[in-house]
């Protein structure tokens, strides 16, 4: 884990990532949602190779921020550069083609449809044949549906998940929905991936495995990780650069052992009065 | 199937396939040309055939698109006014009848389509019961349309003296080359992009796919094939009525698909074939035969509310594997047995 250095703009990513055009550059993001602004003057910097932590009490609009950078929402004010590119007015599939993946806090598979097939949904746009190619089953079909089918494996090889292929992803069980979701997003080769409460439900063993994972996919990859996630081991172990959100605003950013001393964020937890200990 | 399994290899099984397919024609042709059934018999088949064109294409948008569009049959009327107006027109009269068949044919389709586009468009953006009215609305106007344009269409009266090129083998082709273009459709990248709308819409757009795009597409693909059922009853019929083509057919294609099971390809087929031919067979019963049928449908929905396929895919080779591997897979479904009551 690289220490945090400071970037021309203030913004802080790791040090290994200096130099190199950081994979989301958030600047004063905000929504209204009728009069009421559920994010306001949001500003974070995600380094290439970043694993960043989101978090915040409930209702802290954390989802929100990510609906917006997924355009779900549009946003009222600022600006979002993915890639160095603006996001402004872009459809949420040409986000994805731009290079941002996420998964969902309720789990959003296609149930009805296969692993494989959940996978190679994924693998849209990597895979490369027109319509009238498909129906007419020309050679170049059958060469991208076999890359598919391989790829799709060999990503699902990364969970362990490559016996279960052929089940339905509704009959997996709770934990293999959430890495399918992973695997899901991953297929569509993304520069930055958006966990949304990767480790909700699991038990720690299970959330101890998620953490090796979730490493083991930056560095296999090479992409920047951002997500929310309620349990502070996960956090805490993990991310290098978090930022706290409290009422739609940045309270605190900073390394783990900054947001766990910083004042602000024990507030915001667990209330003004003193005498209280942080949990984290 | 696990590995160990014979398989059958793709161009055999393409093969099989085909070989059953023409085995069908010649034993069907000769059936219906060979005397064996009387007319009315033989007016029921190519029904059949038309009704499984108009029950599958529907099923794209209802079934694998997961929409509840309720005007199939506004499209069904616009390719057959368009095949019926290319076949009587100097064109089509002046052109070999089997070129003039297939070309009025895609004609019919492509005319179809255009009009599934510039419905689907606005139309799409709704969803649930909003997009069954809208639909139901634009099938209401092409047929208003078509009553009120008697200069094209001949108007209330109907159309007349269009030739009568829906023979069994036409039509035969016809839903053979439909049902694979549109299996063919579905095995593939883009089948999935629709089934991935069906299944989740936000999930399935942030996996890339131009959601906006896949649901017009499966509509104007969906209404392409009706307007080629469309084209095959005029050529079938020899007249056009605009009564035809009201909110009550859209009402029996929708049933056929629901009954055979959303999204199985198998099940329009089953459906269409049992639903078309059904009244004919119970015309003994004379009075009591709409009353049977009727509850019929009652009885499968409530036994069997995922329709009588569900969402099962039939596949010809699949079966023929099973078979092929029967002792080995008896015996491991023993040993698995031998094993659980062990364990």
């Amino acid at each position: 884990m690289d220490k945090l250095v400071k970037v021309p703009s203030n913004a802080l990513i790791p040090e290994r990532d200096l130099g190199k055009l950081p994979i989301l550059d958030i600047r004063h993001l905000g929504i209204d949602f009728g009069g009421l602004s559920a994010v306001d003057d949001f500003n974070l910097t995600i380094g290439r190779t970043e694993i960043a932590g989101l978090i915040g009490p409930n209702g802290a609009g954390k989802t929100t921020v990510f609906n917006l950078l997924t355009n779900v929402y549009h946003p009222t004010r600022g600006s979002i550069l993915l890639d160095g590119k603006d996001t402004a007015g872009k459809k949420t599939y040409q986000l994805n083609k731009m290079g941002i993946a996420r998964t969902f806090q309720n789990i959003r598979l296609f149930k009805n449809l296969t692993v494989e097939d959940n996978v190679k949904i994924g693998l849209h746009n990597a895979t490369d044949y027109s319509m009238a190619q498909a129906i007419l089953r020309l050679p170049v079909y059958w060469k991208e549906e076999k890359k598919a089918h391989e790829k799709a494996l060999e990503l699902l090889s990364l969970f362990d998940m490559q016996d279960m292929a052929d089940w339905k992803a509704g009959s997996l069980p709770y934990g293999a929905q959430r890495r399918l979701e992973i695997v899901r997003a991953l297929a569509t080769k993304p520069g930055i991936m958006l966990l949304d409460e990767p480790a909700a439900g699991m038990n720690p063993s299970e959330t101890a495995e998620l953490m090796e994972n979730i490493r083991k996919i930056r560095d296999t990859f090479h992409i920047a990780i951002m997500l929310i996630e309620h349990d502070m081991n996960l956090v805490m172990g993990i991310c290098e650069g978090i930022a706290v959100l409290n009422y739609g605003r940045i309270i605190a950013k900073g390394s783990p052992e900054e947001i766990k001393s910083n004042p602000m964020v024990i507030e915001a937890y667990l209330g003004k009065k003193g005498g209280a200990k942080a949990h984290a | 199937m696990k590995q160990y399994y014979k398989r059958i290899s793709m161009p055999a099984r393409y093969l099989i396939n085909l070989v059953l397919i023409i085995a069908f024609l010649a034993a069907g042709n000769a059936i219906v040309s060979g005397g064996v059934i009387n007319r009315a018999q033989s007016s029921i088949i190519l029904q059949v055939g038309i009704y499984i064109i108009l029950a599958v294409s529907l099923n794209i948008v209802t079934g694998y698109l997961g929409q509840l569009p309720l005007g199939h049959a506004g499209f069904m009327a616009v390719g057959a006014y368009a095949g019926a107006i290319f076949w009587k027109s100097g064109y089509g009269a002046s052109l070999p009848a089997g070129l003039s068949i297939i070309i009025g044919l895609i004609f019919a389709g492509i005319v179809a389509a255009i009009f599934g586009i510039i419905i689907g468009v606005p139309a799409l953006r709704l969803k649930g019961d909003y997009l069954a009215i809208i639909t139901l609305g634009f099938g209401e106007i092409i047929r208003v349309c078509i009553i009120n344009l008697p200069s094209i269409t001949g108007g209330t009266p109907g159309l007349m003296g269009i030739p009568k090129y829906s023979t069994f083998l036409v039509v035969y082709i016809a839903v053979v080359i439909s049902c694979a273009i549109i299996h063919m459709l579905m095995k593939s990248r883009h089948g999935r992009a629709i089934l991935s709308i069906r299944e989740n819409e936000i999930a399935a757009e942030s996996c890339g796919i131009n959601i906006t795009y896949y649901k017009v597409m499966a509509f104007a693909v969906s209404s392409f094939f009706a307007g080629i059922a469309g084209a095959l009853y005029a050529g079938y019929q020899g007249l056009l009525t605009p009564a035809s083509f009201d909110f009550m057919a859209s009402i029996n294609i929708l049933v056929m698909v629901v009954l055979g099971g959303m999204g199985s390809m198998i099940g329009s087929i089953i459906a269409a074939a049992v639903l078309t031919s059904l009244p004919l067979a119970l015309q003994a019963l004379n009075t009591y035969r709409m009353v049977i049928y009727s509850l019929l449908l009652i009885i499968v929905m409530i036994f069997k509310p995922s329709g009588l396929m569900g969402t099962y895919d039939f596949s010809m080779s699949r079966i023929l594997e099973r078979i092929i591997n029967f002792k080995q897979i008896r015996a491991d479904k023993k040993a698995k047995k031998a094993g659980d009551a062990n364990g």
